[in-house]
């Protein structure tokens, strides 16, 4: 093949839209005819509904209906389950509790919804919310983790004994063996709160039920628009052909516009099925806080056992996972936490039992990151506080206990968020966690740099963390590649787009194999109409699930454009070449055929297709990994810490990162970047503020503060390259490495700042404020 | 409605004349009464930017207006900027430096930096970074974004 586009940095094909105002998103969408939603929601997080006043509402002009649970009918039922449990583990026990799309009789979080309003402007809407009145026997909520699993503690769930959601032990080796021959063994409680995705557009659905076609049509702000319109068929009692859920430009997924069932899409479809008319919701920024699921809580006691040397010989650990008030997306959180305990290390004795509960918080489902932030966090950490026990160069430690490259593929003998056993599949760790410290000049900063600015005055540190991060899981996606009659190609697939530039990166694995421009084929990434298999945008496997299916239609398409054009060029396959849009004689360029001519060939109007082939040259293929594509990255900074303000400055910041192949490298670097900015706010600025009674105080873009211009550094962005052995691509997923492994690499950076005081850090986000907190108390 | 406004305005070069509800939020007014659906609205409390216009050459938030208060006024909007075809030097620079992903606040980021761009025809990166810093992007890490007005400053110099 000629023609190489893989690993370029292509501009994108999406942006011209973007740039000018002209793509749509959801909220774009009006109908003739529309109506438009209003939810009443909870201002209490655990309260008994003892009456509902809708009566005001109905009256105003332009209400056209206020419903609660009742009014469903059978038609109330909670979401479905999204994740099965575990099955492969023994004594696991999971208590499947999923949201309702209103409440009936207890409120579990504040902005459940008790009702809705259907009214014809979205002003009227929410004039009549004001006017519905409810009557609650508050009830004392749930929040303390630690405490919430004490007999007699208040439930979130009454028909249960207890608040635990799951439970599950992991082992590996034996831990209290490898303990008794240890010089150091170690003990930490570690606190990691929450934080939210904060995308930029907040969700919306708009639905459109056609009676005289029966057909359901759904605009929704999700990242798996092919689970939605499975379940959304189920729901209602609708053959999936009679769905069709389009997620069209989303503003941003980060993990909560997954396939989640949230109460509002479960009540849209019921009401435009209803009342016969498109019904249109879009969420504003207040509900964004209250209703959109959020992640990272948990208490974890952690004990590592060392040699004198700093070498590992086990981790024991004890997690606390908050849920929030249901559980429907399973384990996959807790279990990534698992899944990164361990590092890139070879730890071969490893025991972690994990408690996962439920409190009167908002739901917990995947944020970028998804449980490994607070796996990479802990273990780094520990790391860290051994090296200075040890008296050892914190560099040297890991060293030690890198997986060296010859140990590929490595069993860490665990179970992963696939419920498969955890093997990573291929990496070169030592030579990308070297590179780092060369990048970051890590031995002039302490030998020359820090003492100087030391001398001055100046609070300044340096941290460098390695990570793993497991991408590219199954079960499987899939792509439809197609040439058209104008000899420009279709393409399909199912992994909708958040802004992770599918439109360009799986172009150019197309062009490059059929020989085409990257701009001449057009690939439609969330609609259900065009293609009818697939999960969705998460877990950071878009380019390896999505990716390789991607190749895997397009060669075959190839196979038979070749086919074919053997066959009329009257020359054998193997002399033939794709390139500018035409199949070629290799010695004869000028002997040749368009791939358009071809596909009309391919669709002949007379004669019969003959047995054994299929019309057209299209194909859509499959790809399922048996186990994942685990990626490798290096972060480091350099921070100036203010010890007036407690203010941050971070002066460096490199990433090294390893995600195999890169199909584009401008859009993997937009990743790290932005993963990064994500994580410098878990670290330092974004922590969601619950009181005891589970009401979130800083619900709004002014009280909870994400990173602007003014807090990021610039990011130096620096590549290896470990092909993933197990897919034809050899891509690793980089959607949310960038966010893993910040709260670490800050945490060590700080303490390195700050030699003067006792400083051990075991929390995060920390801010200002707790910064301050801590110094004062490592004082006393 | 009982109480109605008269609501003439100048909004990307065409002049509109519409009667509204008098509460109609300026963004709601352009992208639901002038289907100008390139306006974001992101937090309607004036925090993230993303609904950005141009308003009698300044930029302003249209969620913290009212549509009654740009009576006789004109307006700019990410649809004025420029087209698919033929994109405003800074649009291009957006797209050559990978400065938006999701793009849902690109629209406010660009209508911010338009008429700061004429104002500050050689910005250093440090008054960049000032100058987007009350735009929120959760995609980008914002670096891409400063590259690209820097980019921009250079081509239109």
């Amino acid at each position: 093949m000629t023609y190489k586009v893989i690993g370029k940095r292509v501009k994108r094909v999406e942006d011209p839209r973007l740039l000018t105002g002209g793509a749509l998103f959801v909220g774009d969408v009006n109908l003739p005819n529309m109506l438009h939603a209003a939810f009443f929601r909870s201002d209490y997080a655990h309260a008994k509904i003892k009456s509902i006043d809708t009566s005001l509402a109905k009256e105003i002009p332009g209400v056209v209906g206020v419903y609660t649970a009742e009014d469903m009918g059978e038609a109330w039922e909670p979401g479905p389950p999204l994740v099965s449990p575990p099955p492969t583990l023994e004594g696991v026990v999971f208590n499947s509790r999923r949201q309702v799309p209103l409440v009936k009789d207890k409120v579990k979080h504040a902005g459940e919804i008790i009702a809705v309003v259907v009214a014809e402007s979205r002003y009227i809407a929410e004039d009549a919310v004001e006017e519905i009145y409810v009557d609650y026997e508050p009830l004392p909520a749930v929040t303390d983790l630690e405490k919430c699993l004490e007999p007699g503690h208040p439930l979130v769930h009454d028909d249960l004994d207890s608040n635990l959601a799951a439970y599950l032990v992991q082992n590996k080796g034996d831990y209290e063996a490898a303990k008794k021959e240890a010089d150091l063994v170690l003990k930490r409680k570690f606190k990691l709160d929450r934080g939210a995705a904060v995308a930029m557009e907040n969700r919306g659905i708009v639905v459109d039920w056609d009676q005289k076609n029966q057909h359901l049509m759904i605009w929704d702000t999700t990242q798996s628009p092919i689970p939605i319109r499975n379940g959304m068929a189920a729901r209602l009692g609708l053959r999936t052909h009679q769905v069709r859920v389009v997620a069209p430009f989303v503003g941003g997924g980060f993990g909560p516009k997954i396939m989640m069932f949230y109460a509002e899409e479960m009540v849209l479809p019921w009401l435009t099925m209803k009342l016969n008319r498109p019904v249109k919701w879009i969420e504003d920024r207040k509900e964004n806080f209250y209703a959109t699921t959020q992640e990272r809580e948990q208490v974890q006691e952690v004990e590592m056992a060392l040699s004198k040397e700093g070498r590992i010989l086990g981790i024991k650990q004890k997690i606390i996972h908050d849920t929030g008030a249901f559980d429907p997306y399973g384990l996959t959180t807790p279990l990534n936490t698992q899944s990164h305990s361990m590092g890139g290390y070879d730890v071969q004795n490893y025991n972690s039992e994990l408690f996962v509960v439920f409190t009167n918080k908002i739901i917990v489902t995947p944020v970028r990151g998804a449980g490994r932030p607070q796996g990479i966090y802990v273990v780094e950490r520990m790391l860290d506080i051994a090296s200075k026990e040890l008296k050892l160069d914190p560099r040297d430690v890991r060293r030690l206990n890198f997986i060296p490259k010859d140990a590929f593929p490595y069993n860490h003998e665990i179970i992963d968020q696939a419920f498969v056993e955890l093997v990573l599949d291929s990496g070169n760790y030592l030579p990308a966690y070297e590179k780092a410290l060369e990048k970051i000049e890590y031995d002039k900063f302490v030998q020359e740099e820090q003492p100087r600015l030391r001398a001055e005055g100046k609070y300044v540190g340096i941290g460098v963390v390695p990570f793993i991060e497991t991408t590219g899981v199954g079960p499987y996606e899939g792509a439809r590649v197609a040439v058209e009659p104008s000899g420009k190609i279709s393409a399909a697939t199912g992994v909708g787009t958040q802004g992770q530039s599918h439109m360009t990166s799986f172009a150019q694995i197309i062009a490059e194999e059929l020989g085409v421009e990257v701009e001449d084929v057009s690939l439609v990434s969330g609609d259900t109409a065009e293609i009818h298999w697939g999960t969705g945008t998460f877990a950071s496997r878009g380019a390896v699930v999505a990716g390789n299916a991607v190749l895997a239609a397009a060669s075959d398409v190839r196979k038979k454009v070749l086919k074919l054009a053997s066959k009329i060029l009257e020359t054998p396959e193997d002399e033939l070449e794709l390139e500018g849009g035409l199949v070629r004689v290799a010695d004869i360029p000028e002997k040749s055929i368009s791939l358009g001519e071809l596909a009309v060939l391919a669709n002949p109007f007379r004669g019969a297709v003959e047995p054994g082939t299929e019309p057209g040259l299209e194909s859509t293929k499959y790809f399922g990994p048996a186990y994942g594509a685990t990626a490798f990255g290096v972060h480091g900074m350099i921070l100036e810490v203010d010890p007036e303000t407690m203010m941050i400055k971070i002066h460096k910041y490199i990433a090294v990162e390893d995600c195999g192949t890169m199909l584009n490298p401008l859009v993997v670097e937009g990743q790290i970047h932005g993963g990064v900015s994500m994580g410098i706010g878990n670290a330092y600025y974004e922590k969601l503020h619950y009181d005891e009674n589970a009401q979130l105080l800083n619900a709004s873009l002014a009280d909870y503060l994400i990173p602007t211009s003014a807090e990021m550094p610039h990011i130096e962005v620096y590549h290896e390259n470990t092909p993933a052995p197990n897919n034809k691509l050899g891509t690793k997923g980089v959607g949310e490495a960038g966010a893993i492994p910040v709260p670490a690499a800050f945490a060590q950076a700080l303490e390195n700042a700050l030699p003067d005081f006792n400083l051990e850090i075991t929390e995060t986000p920390l801010s200002p404020n707790r910064l301050y907190e801590l110094l004062y108390k490592s004082e006393e | 409605m009982e109480n109605t406004f008269e609501l003439s305005v100048t909004v990307n070069g065409t002049s509109y004349q519409k009667v509204i509800d008098p509460r109609t939020l300026l963004s709601d007014f352009l992208r639901n009464d002038l289907e100008l659906t390139g306006t974001h609205v992101g937090c309607e409390h004036g925090v993230c930017g993303a609904c950005t216009i141009i308003l009698n050459g300044d930029p302003v938030r249209s969620c913290l207006l009212f549509a009654p208060q740009v009576h006789g006024q004109e307006i700019i909007t990410v649809e004025g900027l420029g087209t698919v075809d033929d994109m405003h030097p800074l649009q291009e620079a957006f797209r050559e430096a990978h400065a938006l992903q999701c793009g849902f606040c690109t629209p406010g980021f660009l209508t911010t930096l338009v008429p700061w761009l004429e104002e500050n025809p050689n910005p250093t990166e440090e008054e960049i970074r000032e100058a987007v810093s009350g735009n929120l992007c959760r995609c980008t890490g914002y670096q891409h974004i400063i590259d690209a007005v820097k980019l921009a400053a250079e081509k239109m110099n």
